[in-house]
């Protein structure tokens, strides 16, 4: 349940932006997560659950954006986008594997939707 | 749990589109907030009517890669290794193992996270090596402001070597850096050859894979070439190592590539202070 501690970051982070920006109330958090990142949906779900109350984000929504794992092949100096959910990453032209992760192990709050 | 609530189930979106009608700006119901350029977001404008979009952009990490970076600063005499896997992969013994045939040739102190107890602290102790536990409560990982507290009561001066033996858990600690110099991740012989595939961030990210209790794969039915596979194809940038922490077999390869990154970074550091200077 590394999720709850997440969610706490994911507040503090919201809350301090949120004010910074004069609002009051945080009507919605768009999360942009990795798919190697290793967080379970309903598990971020159920951390926000317990942590929004008293919170400026109390009542927001929760949305996440799900990016996909990009590796770079040196030999075809290329990108490619990893064609399972395993962490293979097999460049698909040359068949020589990467350990060069470009993309997948994001955890970023990306924007807020907010009130007065 | 009653009363009209907003929905709450994170909603997946297509990372590439979907975004809904043209962007556009939004206006700022206040006036403090008004003359500040609000910025629409790339995944659309505010859903809500009378919100606007602020954009963060920010790692949900960045506290603790700030407390990591003061971390590595700390660390940098000493080689750090972050060691995970799951509960009963050997971590412990390994590290026990390697502190007994170092033999004080290299120093080597210890900081582990449990959830509860002082009992893998006390085993190190009596094998040599300064130590000192963390115990997380509930939480399932490190992170690294638990190791700075704990690398408090340590005396990192003439330190060659600090070993962070993270908590049994092959998905939470991850996420977390610690101010290590590698992340090496450990599995035993009795827990499946596909392990990698089934946790393959946790391995990606390793620097070093050990395959412990490799005195005992034949009978346990260990299918190595499999285990291999999956490791190379998961982390095919990781150094590899078969061993036995019982029975020491495997651990001299183990044992000099310690020495080896030891080296490398004692040199390194020589080399930035020469630079700085």
């Amino acid at each position: 349940m590394h999720e709850f501690s997440l969610v706490m970051s994911m507040l503090d982070l919201a809350e301090k932006a949120a004010r910074a920006d004069g609002a009051r109330r945080i009507s919605a958090i768009h999360l942009e997560i990795g798919a190697l990142a290793g967080v379970v949906p309903e598990a971020l779900e159920f951390a926000f659950e317990g942590a929004r109350v008293g919170t400026m984000a109390e009542h927001a929504r929760l949305e996440v954006t799900y990016l996909p794992a990009i590796a770079y092949c040196a030999t075809c100096q290329s990108e490619f986008e990893l064609d399972n959910r395993f962490g293979i990453a097999v460049c698909p032209s040359c068949d020589a594997p990467s350990a060069d992760l470009r993309q997948g192990r994001e955890l970023q709050l990306a924007h807020l939707e907010v009130e007065e | 749990m009653s009363g009209p609530t907003e929905p709450t189930t994170p909603v997946a979106t297509d990372a590439r589109g979907s975004a809904p009608a043209e962007p556009q700006r939004v206006p700022a119901a206040g006036t403090a907030a008004s003359t500040r350029d609000v910025r629409v977001s790339p995944h659309g404008t505010a859903a809500t009517p009378g919100a606007r979009v602020v954009q963060v952009q920010k790692s949900l990490m960045v506290h603790n890669d700030g407390v990591a970076a003061t971390n590595r600063e700390a660390f940098r005499h000493s080689l750090v290794l972050n060691v995970v896997s799951s509960p009963g992969s050997g971590k412990t013994a390994l590290l026990e193992r390697t502190v007994r045939d170092l033999d004080g040739s290299l120093s080597v102190a210890v900081v582990v996270g449990d959830l509860e107890t002082d009992n893998d602290a006390e085993r190190l102790h009596a094998a040599g090596a300064p130590s000192v536990q963390i115990v997380t409560g509930t939480v399932c990982h490190l992170e690294a402001e638990m190791v700075a507290r704990a690398v408090d009561q340590l005396d990192l001066d003439g330190l060659d070597v600090l070993v962070i033996e993270n908590v049994g858990n092959l998905v939470c600690p991850a996420a977390w850096d610690l101010g290590e110099d590698l992340r090496v991740t450990m599995l035993s012989v009795t827990e499946g050859e596909d392990k990698p595939l089934k946790y393959p961030r946790i391995f990606k990210d390793a620097d070093a894979v050990v395959i412990n209790k490799i005195d005992i794969a034949e009978v346990v039915g260990f299918d190595r070439g499999r285990a291999l596979d999956a490791v190379r194809k998961v982390a095919p940038g990781a150094r590899l190592f078969e061993l036995s922490a019982r029975t020491g077999e495997g651990v001299g390869d183990w044992l000099d590539y310690l020495r080896e990154r030891r080296r490398l970074k004692a040199s390194a550091m020589a080399a930035a202070a020469t630079d700085a200077s």
